[in-house]
């Protein structure tokens, strides 16, 4: 009989051995505080990640200007009375092909030089009817240019009001506005990093705050700092990596649509004028790094505050220990 | 052999007039006594005090021969471990189960689950939670709340255990069930001091008593 009864009590205890299920996390799961956190995390990454976006896109089209600016220059001929524009333009582009530096001429025709007077006139004019002044385009090599006051003087020698354009004043101009553009732009990813850095450092302690009776908990059953630090701190870096690569991801494909939408969109003046001064909003290799680094920066500064936050109601739990009066504080 | 030593101790919060006053008493190893007093009087002062969560404004305190003002602040926990405290509230963690919130002093000092599992179980089933114990703290009584809290401070085998009002929240027939647990717990080696205002609890011992009083302390015992 005894030893049924004791098989019996080894029976439910081996029943209830087997029922232990893997143990729960000591930091609970989401909770409404977390929750929240993990929203605030995901805005202000897609936020920083989108300026990033678009201070690269900007660095990009200002190095593309300054580039394409500095490698053409244009010869413009005014029509006068009694000159034949298409021999004049001719000459030119011949008297332009002759110097060293210079690799490639072309000749924008009558109905190239409509179109780009097509947003100012319409598409209803008669070029013939209207005084306008024709254009060659020369290439030259960057790396060797031609001599500029030779060729204009030979130019202006040979065609009488021809004008050399070679793009200096305009250059300098467009680079000045380009570096100030990226200035712009890199003051404000600073001004949005610093407001993630400190809404995120601020979200975390408020979702930290409903678990300080947790820490005191764990604190007086004998728990370690370092061990009660960990726990946390675990649990809010997956909790920021997890929304600052939702965060992250939403960025990068919103500029992947809009690239899409830009390429499907139908061509017409506003979209080639968008294009040529802003190029494509297909991101390039740094901004992929940089929304990449933005990710596990919110990840560490997540976790590195919620660390902060453990160990100073720690200490404010000792502190406590040293003076009673501050008993209000845990 | 003295396990914790009270010399001239003195308490006072902020600038306020003092709650403790002049405490000189020790608990030996392997004691039982009761803490006793009107509410108001400085038991749980006094408790926290014992549970190094309050350093005393004057005098001296040594636990498990050593001075507690001279203990660093890294080393508390390791003190802790071998002090268990059952809160007057409680203090469960409600997102884990009876079962985890028992086995959580063994699980932050490392210790693998399948050491202690069984332990566990068996000190559940002497509590009489055996069937409670995948229940979270929010679906139980105040009673079975109370013996998970005395479970947790008993699971790692204290050298003494400091109880607050551990059978407040209990009928007579669970308080005495509870009282023969700390017998039980004291008859293996482990020092109790239990904080109560329960007379009919204290008369079923041959304990000492230690009566708080307008911040003073008597003993009889």
């Amino acid at each position: 009989m005894i030893d049924k009864v004791s098989k019996k009590v080894q029976n439910a205890k081996q029943r209830a051995l087997g029922r232990i299920k893997a143990p729960t996390p000591i930091v609970p799961p989401a909770n409404l505080s977390s929750k929240a956190l993990m929203v605030v995390v995901i805005i202000m990454s897609f936020l920083a990640c989108l300026t990033l976006g678009f201070v690269t896109l900007i660095q990009d089209a200002s190095k593309t200007w300054q580039n394409q600016i500095s490698q053409e220059i244009t010869i413009q001929i005014k029509p006068l009375e009694g000159r034949n524009m298409e021999d004049a333009l001719q000459l030119a582009k011949r008297l332009a092909l002759e110097f060293d530096g210079t690799t490639d001429a072309s000749i924008i025709d009558k109905e190239a030089t409509a179109r780009l007077l097509e947003p100012w006139l319409g598409d209803s004019f008669d070029i013939d009817e209207l005084p306008v002044p024709r254009l060659v385009i020369i290439t030259i090599d960057k790396s060797n240019p031609p001599d500029f006051d030779t060729m204009r003087t030979a130019l202006t020698d040979a065609i009488p009001d021809a004008y050399l354009d070679d793009h200096r004043t305009w250059a300098s101009r467009l680079v000045s506005m380009a570096q100030n553009t990226v200035f712009i732009g890199i003051t404000l990813l600073c001004l949005v990093l610093t407001a993630t850095i400190l809404t995120v450092v601020f979200a975390t302690r408020g979702a930290m705050s409903v678990n300080n009776d947790i820490i005191e908990v764990l604190h007086f059953v004998g728990a370690e700092s370092a061990f009660i630090a960990r726990e946390f701190q675990g649990h809010f870096l997956l909790t920021g990596l997890y929304g600052a690569a939702i965060g992250g991801a939403a960025a990068a494909a919103a500029f992947y649509a809009t690239d899409l939408f830009q390429e499907m969109s139908v061509a017409n003046a506003i979209n080639d004028q968008t294009s040529a001064l802003f190029g494509s909003f297909k991101m390039g290799a740094a901004g992929y790094f940089g929304i990449v680094v933005i990710i596990f920066t919110v990840a560490i500064l997540t976790a590195l505050t919620t660390r902060m936050t453990v160990i100073r109601t720690i200490r404010d739990i000792d502190l406590v220990r040293s003076d009673p009066s501050q008993s209000d504080l845990v | 052999m003295k396990l914790i030593r009270l010399e001239n101790v003195g308490v006072r919060y902020g600038m306020g007039p003092e709650i403790l006053r002049d405490l000189t008493f020790d608990i030996p190893k392997n004691s039982f006594q009761f803490l006793t007093g009107p509410s108001g009087a400085g038991k749980t002062t006094l408790l926290r005090l014992l549970f190094m969560s309050l350093r005393p404004t004057r005098g001296s305190i040594s636990m498990f021969g050593r001075d507690i003002l001279d203990i660093p602040r890294d080393e508390l926990p390791l003190l802790r471990r071998r002090t268990g405290i059952v809160f007057q509230d409680f203090r469960l963690l409600n997102h884990l189960s009876t079962y985890e919130n028992v086995a959580l002093p063994l699980r932050v000092r490392g210790k693998d689950e399948s050491s202690y599992r069984a332990d566990v179980i068996e000190l559940l089933e002497w509590v009489g939670l055996g069937e409670r114990m995948h229940v979270r703290p929010q679906v139980l009584s105040g009673g079975e709340k109370q013996r998970v809290a005395i479970a947790r401070a008993l699971i790692d085998r204290p050298e003494i255990l400091l109880a607050d009002e551990p059978t407040g929240n209990v009928d007579p027939p669970m308080a005495l069930r509870l009282l023969s647990l700390f017998k039980e717990l004291n008859r293996l080696g482990t020092a109790v001091l239990i904080a109560t205002h329960d007379l009919t609890l204290m008369d079923r011992v041959d304990a000492r008593r230690m009566v708080l009083s307008e911040g003073h302390i008597d003993i009889y015992d």
